[in-house]
């Protein structure tokens, strides 16, 4: 469903991803970890459109978006939902506002079909009756989950998460992981969650992806990145402070 | 000296092309307007905030402009005794000139900036991004309604201010320093015409234009938190004052010649 080949982008001379490969299948759920800074954000905004690869191709569905006009982008945009890092609700939009965005702007649906699906899409994610409040009158879990009902509200065939659990304490960061979870089964769709939650990671991913200098080092389910013995995977899943990753080595190096 | 050189050259070259980016935004926008416009809801929230609201300081600033215009044409041509061109001086000077451009300087400093500052957190808190994330375009959705709204309110309250200004002209000429009240009226409307009247609604829609287009432009390229916003909403307001003034000259040697 979604190729990412061979992309390749720098900012200011620094390069951030260097012809990253990656392949996400029709209904699975992939989770691409690495640390702070490492390009996921990145990663996730070529999949989208926002930013275009000074090479390499992204693949949706079959259509190149790396070459397409922003109209055509725009129709394409429309399959996904996107949960960004810091919700980034439309702050002069109530809750209700925000989550019927996308039916009003490109649907011919009247306001009563709208009310509906917000509340419908409201309840999946537990916050129907907040539609008449405004994104600054919300915690940062109610916010997450407000973003996730707009992103559900059009019918996405796939769901972007960018950071679904920073920020938010341990209980809400386990219920934003049971709706990740919920949302899948529910909807069939396909997701792409890009974080360094690994408690998140392991609760949601069909399949987790380390992205380290550039490139996707090392892929598999849960149990086989769990075992993978690169010295790289293992310091960042376990959380330690010493190791290759902060020693500076390159991703090969622990086959030597 | 060469350092000097590629610093000046790296600064026009930065400027051309956001002055490239700037005119790409306007033509889009305008392309929108006629093509695509957004619902009349968005238009008139827009209209209200800009038009409405700014009409009070508007009309302060309007009267005291008559006010000072009359009060210092007083001064001088009573020593030459022409008290009788105070009526067309003070119209001539609100209609052709002072109406447009100081209540477009007023939108800038009160509506440009906050325009930009509201896109610029928008920007800064990736909900421009979320929009188009989802679909829509920024211009359409943002920039559009705020055109429309500026390009006829700006007019609207060139209006008021024009007239109030004449107003207070009036009130400080005739009651105040004596002026023959038939006479203000007479030959303000002997030496006024319905092309000076043109003139400044002319200059007005295109300053509103020019207010609207820097703010989102600014706002759209805010960046590094509170710190960028703020940097914007000044950027705005120099760079809308300053083209302001630009193109009235333009304008001045277009319309009046």
């Amino acid at each position: 469903m979604i190729r990412v080949e061979n992309v390749t982008k720098s900012f200011d001379g620094n390069l951030v991803l260097d012809e990253l490969c990656l392949h996400v299948r029709e209904g699975e759920t992939v989770v691409v970890i690495g640390r702070s800074g490492c390009g996921k954000s990145v990663l996730l905004k070529h999949i989208v459109g926002l930013l275009r690869p000074e090479s390499g191709r992204v693949m949706v569905n079959g259509q190149d978006i790396t070459t397409m006009g922003e109209r055509q982008l725009d129709r394409v945009r429309r399959l996904f939902g996107v949960v960004f890092q810091g919700s980034a609700l439309f702050d002069s939009l109530t809750v209700a506002e925000n989550v019927g965005f996308g039916l009003t702007q490109h649907t011919r649906l009247g306001s009563r079909e709208i009310d509906e699906k917000v509340a419908q899409s409201l309840e999946i994610v537990g916050m129907n009756g907040t539609q008449k409040k405004m994104p600054s009158e919300l915690s940062g879990g109610m916010k997450k989950r407000v973003a996730l009902a707009r992103a559900i509200a059009s019918d996405p065939s796939i769901i972007l998460y960018d950071e679904p659990t920073t920020g938010l304490d341990p209980i809400m960061a386990d219920a934003i992981n049971e709706l990740i979870v919920c949302l899948k089964r529910k909807l069939s769709v396909t997701s792409i969650a890009v974080t360094h939650d690994m408690n998140s990671a392991y609760a949601i991913a069909d399949r987790i992806a380390m992205l380290h200098q550039g490139k996707i080092i090392e892929e598999g389910t849960s149990e086989q990145i769990r075992r993978c013995p690169n010295p790289i995977i293992q310091q960042f899943i376990l959380g330690k402070a010493e190791g290759p990753l902060t020693r500076g080595a390159q991703c090969g190096d622990w086959r030597k | 000296m060469t350092e000097i050189a590629v610093r000046i050259g790296t600064k026009i070259s930065v400027f051309l092309i956001d002055l490239a980016e700037t005119a790409k935004l306007f033509f889009s926008t305008l392309i929108l307007s006629l093509t695509s416009p957004p619902k009349w809801r968005q238009i008139s929230s827009q209209m209200f905030s800009m038009g409405v609201l700014s009409l009070p300081v508007v009309l302060v600033t309007g009267a005291f402009m008559g006010m000072v215009i009359a009060a210092q044409s007083y001064y001088l041509l009573h020593k030459i005794s022409m008290e009788s061109a105070i009526g067309p001086l003070v119209s001539l000077s609100m209609t052709n000139e002072l109406g447009p451009v100081i209540t477009s300087i007023i939108i800038a400093g009160r509506v440009g900036a906050a325009m930009a500052a509201e896109l610029g957190t928008m920007k800064v808190t990736e909900q421009i991004d979320a929009l188009r994330a989802m679909g829509t375009s920024p211009t359409r959705y943002l920039v559009v309604p705020r055109f429309i709204s500026g390009i006829f309110m700006v007019p609207l309250l060139t209006g008021f201010a024009t007239f109030i200004g004449i107003l207070g002209g009036f009130l400080v000429a005739v009651p105040l320093k004596g002026v023959n009240s038939a006479f203000f009226r007479k030959s303000m409307f002997y030496w006024t015409d319905p092309e000076d009247v043109r003139t400044g609604l002319i200059k007005s829609v295109v300053f509103g234009a020019i207010i609207v287009i820097v703010a989102c432009r600014r706002g759209f390229t805010a960046e590094g938190g509170a710190k960028g916003v703020g940097r914007a909403a000044m950027l705005t307001v120099v760079s809308s004052c300053i083209a302001i003034l630009i193109v009235d000259f333009f304008l001045d040697m277009l319309l009046l010649y």
